[in-house]
């Protein structure tokens, strides 16, 4: 019964996301109307957009199976993921914004002047959008079993097919709006059942206490070591937000460095308003299903709780619409990814131009981390985007941070760092796949690899830049003042009478006898 | 601006040969009697290539670095450049040699040909003993006809070999410095080009524009004024001087005053669609690229037909670019004659404005990205640019869309 409502629940989200991608053409697009050009992507929208595409699986799915499997410890996700963009917000918007650059690698040749900077860059983002991608199919799997009983590899295959055709097609044209909505989508999918079930949870008299000591710890989580595991979890979410290649293209649509902190400061509220949610469904969940934490699929526990608390019809319906949800999160964060990471093959990797190539690049952007679900199933999907964020972190935050805020970075040394710091990262995060280190130690610096590499990366970036400081770039001081200066804003047209132009309507065309 | 593919493949043919007689000329030198040198052909590679620098024209910087490679590959004790009235770069031991350059240089800058003499103080230090005894030959650097400045070397060699080899190496830099001379000349000409396009504001627009405003100017009092700042400000964003680069949405902008105007004049004959993407309006893309375009689509759309024409302007998000697409169901062109008039010689104006787009676009962006235009004839016109949202270089020039105007 309850397979049912979620296989509609699925059909219903990815038949919506293509529909707003096919007809949202016609209603982000202003016809017959003056004054187009001025309708820039409003902060707000822009922020809901880039919400909308942040909140992933990790999310949605895997934020309470760590609370229920973990404890209270795990909060440290919603508040790391959250806090990255403070950092991006205080360090980074603006300066980002105004550099023009559009993908990381433009930044990187932007700021350093160099094509070979420029294409570690680009491999690198081809990692971390690869590496993104993977817990998104794996979560997509994971829902559709267990909304429908369907085979595992179904539900990656699902998405990767939606997605793939979406943005091969062109239909994620009026993405912003896809986006946007699909944020909405998400909280509406986890607002609305967490009050029914609270209310059934305060009608059952609030239990609570007791469940704290049901978890098993079934890997993942902060393992043996915990202090060096949030540390390492804390470092990899604040720094690692801001190298998220889907995340940085969406800065690209602020008019201007000052409307990109504005939209960020947006996006810090409504993530954090999101992130509310999925703690008490893990919480619930350690109450009313604490033999999801023994059995191996903690990530599931969003969306067994309606029916375990409710059941019927009603708990059905709330399932379904917790399921919808799940798929919104795989959906949007996979076609910002594919859309980001298919771009950047297409423009860095692939020979030709043009829109054939951008089809191919789309396709291998989804079916390598496709191939590899089969092969990396055992990982919660929230510690898969953590090392996602642990090798953005080691990488990209070094290059933004030093190339905004330090004029002596070279192109030896960015090249340098981010290849130490990236590279460490990401071989730590393929033996973490691999499960090689099995224990101890080991296995925790591998699982948790941002705290060394981070400031590996921070350290041999400006090392290598002091060392070669013939190096630096000519065009530094420039590239300095375009990151900081802030734009002329446009200022309101005035016409002679000092009446500001806005103040005029914007009106429709009319013929020439009105 | 981006130097075109064939210079660079001239000068490396010219390197190429040039090179190769002046090493024959070196290793005749050499065999005739001084020094035995390295294989001529490696001496020739390192005096054509010292003169790279100047490629971008003679000054200061680009003289040092000619100078401190030239005297190794010459074998000379002091290389020295001048410009007319000064010393650029000097590069050897100096006792009071550099400040008597400029007299030494000067018949050669005068004559415009080879001089040899003997320098000031004709002994080195270190040489009395030996005595050997120092020549100085100046030869003048020549481009486009006119006598740039001259390049003089201090030589312990003597006799008709030095004068032939600084000859050679002034020629080649005159070589680098007319090239210099090229890309000058290449630069003006665009901006040429594109200023030419600026003041191209049809003088039919504005005299249909100003006939259509009069015309509201009884009836309409009001209309008429917005119609009149409309037209103030789309003359003011073509006719704006600085940078050549613009965005998107300062384009779109323009384009949307210059259709209310056009409005004006044709009333009901001409329905206009815009559907604009607001994701792609930050897009840096080349100043006026857009305007010529919307122009022609109007001219073939309406212009000229008795009943309604439409035309659609659409811009779209395409990941790592922008696409705009303007459409109109006018009388479309036959392929053949479009042809001509994108190589430029087609027919009057509207002719010019594509191809310079055309041409514009691929200067910047590369072949990859030139108008793509499909049309036949009765069927309209579909002119698709592509943009990419970041190119190295392509910077919009921050002007406020309408900067404030003074109290008038």
């Amino acid at each position: 019964m309850s397979g049912a409502y979620g296989g509609v629940a699925v059909a219903a989200v990815a038949l919506a996301t293509v529909l707003v991608g096919a007809l949202g053409l016609r209603v982000s697009r202003t016809t017959d109307d003056f004054y187009v050009a001025s309708r820039t992507v409003r902060p707000g929208l822009n922020a809901a957009a880039i919400s909308g595409e942040y909140l992933s699986a990790a999310s949605f799915l895997g934020i309470a199976g760590l609370v229920l499997a973990h404890g209270a410890d795990m909060l440290w996700y919603p508040v790391g993921y959250t806090a990255g963009y403070l950092v991006l917000l205080v360090l980074v918007a603006a300066p980002l914004r105004r550099s023009g650059a559009y993908t990381l690698p433009d930044f990187a040749q932007d700021r350093l002047e160099s094509v070979t900077v420029r294409r570690i860059a680009a491999v690198l983002v081809v990692g971390i959008g690869w590496l993104y991608l993977l817990p998104q199919l794996q979560g997509a799997g994971l829902t559709l079993r267990t909304a429908t009983g369907a085979p595992r590899w179904a539900g990656g295959a699902v998405v990767s097919v939606v997605v793939a055709a979406d943005v091969a097609a062109g239909g994620m044209r009026s993405i912003t709006l896809v986006q946007a909505f699909q944020y909405w989508l998400k909280l509406t999918a986890l607002l609305v059942p967490v009050v029914f079930l609270l209310l059934v949870w305060h009608g059952d008299g609030s239990p609570g206490g007791p469940a704290a000591v049901h978890a098993t710890v079934t890997g993942g989580g902060t393992g043996p070591h915990p202090l060096y595991a949030t540390y390492g979890l804390i470092l990899a979410t604040f720094l690692g937000a801001m190298g998220l290649p889907h995340v940085v293209v969406r800065f690209y649509t602020s008019p201007h460095g000052r409307a990109a902190r504005r939209t960020t400061l947006v996006v810090l509220v409504l993530v954090g308003a999101f992130y509310l949610l999925p703690p008490l469904y893990g919480a619930l969940a350690r109450v009313y299903a604490p033999d999801l934490a023994a059995t191996g699929d903690p990530d599931a526990a969003v969306l067994v709780l309606p029916e375990r608390m409710i059941g019927g019809t009603g708990g059905g319906l709330l399932g379904a619409l917790l399921v919808g949800g799940a798929f919104a999160a795989f959906l949007s964060t996979s076609c910002g990814l594919t859309v980001s990471t298919a771009g950047v093959l297409a423009q860095d990797v692939l020979p030709s131009v043009g829109v054939r190539s951008f089809r191919w690049a789309t396709l291998l952007a989804v079916a390598a981390p496709a191939a590899l679900t089969l092969s990396a199933a055992g990982l919660p999907v929230a510690d898969t985007v953590g090392l996602a964020f642990a090798v953005a972190a080691s990488s990209f935050c070094p290059l933004l941070l030093l190339g905004i805020w330090w004029r002596g970075l070279t192109p030896p040394g960015a090249a340098a760092g981010m290849l130490a710091g990236g590279g460490l990262a990401l071989g730590a995060v393929a033996a973490t796949i691999a499960g090689w280190p099995r224990h101890g130690w080991p296995q925790a610096l591998m699982a948790w690899p941002a705290v060394w590499s981070v400031p590996v990366g921070f350290v041999t970036m400006i090392a290598v830049s002091l060392a070669t400081r013939g190096a630096i770039p000519p065009g530094t001081t420039a590239a300095m003042h375009r990151l900081h200066r802030p734009e002329p804003v446009p200022p309101t047209p005035r016409d002679p009478a000092g009446v500001p132009r806005a103040a005029r309507v914007p009106r429709p065309w009319r013929g020439a006898g009105r | 601006m981006s130097a075109q593919a064939g210079v660079p493949l001239a000068v490396c043919a010219l390197a190429c040969g040039g090179a190769a007689v002046l090493g024959a000329v070196l290793d005749r030198v050499s065999r005739a009697g001084g020094p035995r040198r390295r294989p001529g052909t490696s001496v020739a590679c390192r005096v054509a290539a010292a003169g790279e620098p100047l490629r971008d024209g003679l000054g200061p910087a680009a003289a040092r670095r000619t100078v401190r490679a030239l005297r190794p590959a010459l074998d000379a004790v002091a290389v020295c450049l001048t410009d007319t009235h000064a010393v650029l770069a000097w590069d050897g031991p100096d006792e009071g040699r550099r400040d008597a350059a400029m007299r030494d240089v000067r018949r050669a800058l005068d004559e415009g040909r080879v001089v040899v003499t003997s320098p000031a103080p004709a002994r080195l230090p270190g040489d009395d003993a030996s005595g050997a005894v120092l020549r100085l030959a100046a030869a003048p650097l020549v481009a486009e006809g006119r006598v740039l400045g001259a390049l003089a070397v201090h030589a312990r060699a003597d006799g008709p070999g030095l004068a032939r080899e600084v000859a050679e190496a002034a020629r080649w830099c005159s070589l680098r410095l007319e090239l210099a001379g090229l890309d000058a000349l290449r630069t003006r000409l665009r901006d040429a080009e594109t200023r030419a396009l600026r003041a191209q504001i049809s003088p039919h627009f504005i005299f249909n524009s100003l006939a259509a405003i009069a015309s509201f100017v009884r009836t309409d009092p009001e209309r008429a004024r917005e119609l009149l700042l409309e037209f103030a400000d789309f003359t003011r964003y073509s006719f704006r001087s600085s940078g050549d680069f613009t965005t998107l949405a300062e384009e779109l902008h323009s384009i949307e005053r210059y259709l209310t105007l056009v409005r004006a004049r044709f009333g009901d004959r001409l329905a206009v669609t815009l559907r604009i993407a607001p994701e792609v309006l930050p897009v840096a893309l080349p100043f006026l690229c857009l305007q010529p375009l919307v122009e022609n689509a109007v001219k073939h759309g309406v212009e000229g037909r008795p009943d309604h024409g439409r035309v659609t302007i659409t811009a779209d998000d395409e990941g790592a670019q922008a696409r705009v697409v303007i459409e109109d169901d006018g009388a479309g062109m036959d392929p053949a004659r479009l042809r001509a008039v994108l190589r430029g010689d087609g027919g009057p104006r509207t002719g010019i404005g594509l191809a310079n787009v055309d041409e514009r676009l691929r200067q910047t962006y590369g072949d990859a990205y030139g108008l793509v235009m499909e049309t036949a004839p009765g069927a309209g016109m579909k002119i698709t640019v592509r943009v990419p949202k970041y190119r190295p270089g392509v910077r919009a020039t921050p002007t406020g869309t309408t900067p404030p105007r003074g109290p008038t």
